[in-house]
């Protein structure tokens, strides 16, 4: 059955509370989730405080501020710091999101609550496993499939269907969606995720793939496509503002007009 | 059936392919939205009926289930409510439990409720309707 309670070694302790930048006027409290494979503790949340007349403005600024000037054990992904590489995906204020892209002033609850993505394997503190993600946007085939030899161009295609990428094409990959679905949550080994099955309908609607029924084939059964229960977490975390609970219903849509 | 057992030596594509697509499901899919469009067009035709019976003795009932058109539209309501009842109760089940032997175990006991059920409605109403 699905465990819903946590094992004894993962329950979440109280953590440390880091003291408080001397001289600081606007301080924004960070409450952010720990955890080392290497000390055999408990995972802990503990207690930071960001100086705001020193820091940037969003939650990912406060994240580095706090590495740079109080823990520089803190561990989390970051990259290209404006919402392109999909790195710094976690959970903040109840609701996953890029770091990025999140103001801290948006933030709801009085500190800002930081968790990695739920339900993946945990590396280090903020950074999760995400192999598995990985692996079920590779099964998806994600580039073309043809049959007819190679024009000595370009293969073409019409404006209107080169449209019909749009909301599609810009998924980087972050893995928010799928990480706040709960039939992912329960069958991620199966369930291939909405991350994956709006990679896999970006594929089937494009114009120039030859290769739509088996694509469909592959995706037709219980667990990798029809897990999807229109629960909708995916739209509302996604970060990019995409919606792959409607490319999931596409792609449903596909395969019931097939049988037609 | 899932194959994760060993999964450490294993490769994560080889883990997420598994035993490959099953390339079923669309039919079960839509019977859902088949069965759930019937239910809400027979529960609307059902309704003043129930509303009708409400409170009648068995000699009313058996006056009322009489007419066969209520009778067939008792028994379509019957037969479309228990087939929706069975898949969609499979899907809650191969949702949460996980453990091969207690699923397909689950997935048994739910369909021979959900007939014995069935059958024993239709048995209620063909005996009412027909003079009980």
């Amino acid at each position: 059955m699905v465990q819903l309670t946590l094992p004894k070694n993962s329950t979440i302790t109280e953590g440390k509370v880091w003291p408080k930048p001397a001289g600081a006027n606007r301080l924004t409290e960070y409450r952010i989730y720990r955890w080392n494979p290497d000390d055999g503790k408990n995972p802990a949340v503990d207690t930071y405080f960001v100086d705001r007349d020193d820091c940037g403005p969003m939650v990912l600024d406060g994240l580095i501020w706090i590495k740079n000037t109080v823990d520089p054990t803190l561990t989390f992904r970051r990259s290209c710091r404006e919402g392109i590489c999909g790195s710094c995906a976690m959970n903040i204020d109840g609701t996953n999101t890029l770091a990025c892209l999140k103001s801290m002033d948006d933030v709801t609850a009085k500190s800002v609550n930081i968790y990695p993505l739920p339900h993946m394997p945990v590396v280090k503190d903020l950074v999760p496993d995400l192999t598995q993600f990985y692996a079920q946007h590779a099964s998806v085939e994600p580039w073309l499939h043809t049959e007819t030899p190679a024009p000595e161009r370009e293969w073409r295609q019409a404006r209107s269907d080169r449209e019909k990428l749009d909301g599609l094409y810009e998924c980087i990959l972050c893995a928010c969606c799928s990480t706040s679905c709960p039939s992912y949550w329960w069958n991620g080994d199966r369930y291939l995720g909405p991350a994956a099955l709006l990679q896999a309908y970006r594929w089937l609607i494009d114009s120039r793939d030859e290769a739509t029924g088996e694509r469909l084939d592959d995706l037709e059964d219980p667990f990798r496509l029809y897990r999807c229960h229109t629960i909708m977490n995916c739209a509302k975390a996604c970060p990019k503002g995409l919606n792959p609970a409607k490319a999931i219903a596409e792609i449903k849509m596909m395969m019931v007009s097939r049988q037609f | 059936m899932s194959t994760t057992s060993g999964s450490s030596m294993r490769t994560p594509r080889r883990t997420i392919s598994g035993l490959g697509s099953a390339r079923s499901g669309t039919g079960h899919f839509w019977l859902q939205r088949v069965t759930a469009a019937a239910n809400l067009i027979l529960v609307l035709i059902a309704l003043p009926v129930f509303v009708y019976v409400a409170g009648q003795d068995q000699a009313g009932m058996r006056a009322v289930l009489g007419n066969p058109f209520v009778a067939i539209v008792m028994l379509l309501l019957l037969v479309s409510i228990t087939m929706h009842m069975r898949i969609g109760m499979q899907v809650v089940i191969e949702d949460y439990v996980h453990s091969e032997g207690l699923k397909i175990l689950s997935l048994l006991g739910n369909t021979f409720f959900s007939i014995a059920v069935g059958c024993a409605g239709v048995f209620a109403i063909l005996k009412i309707s027909f003079g009980g």
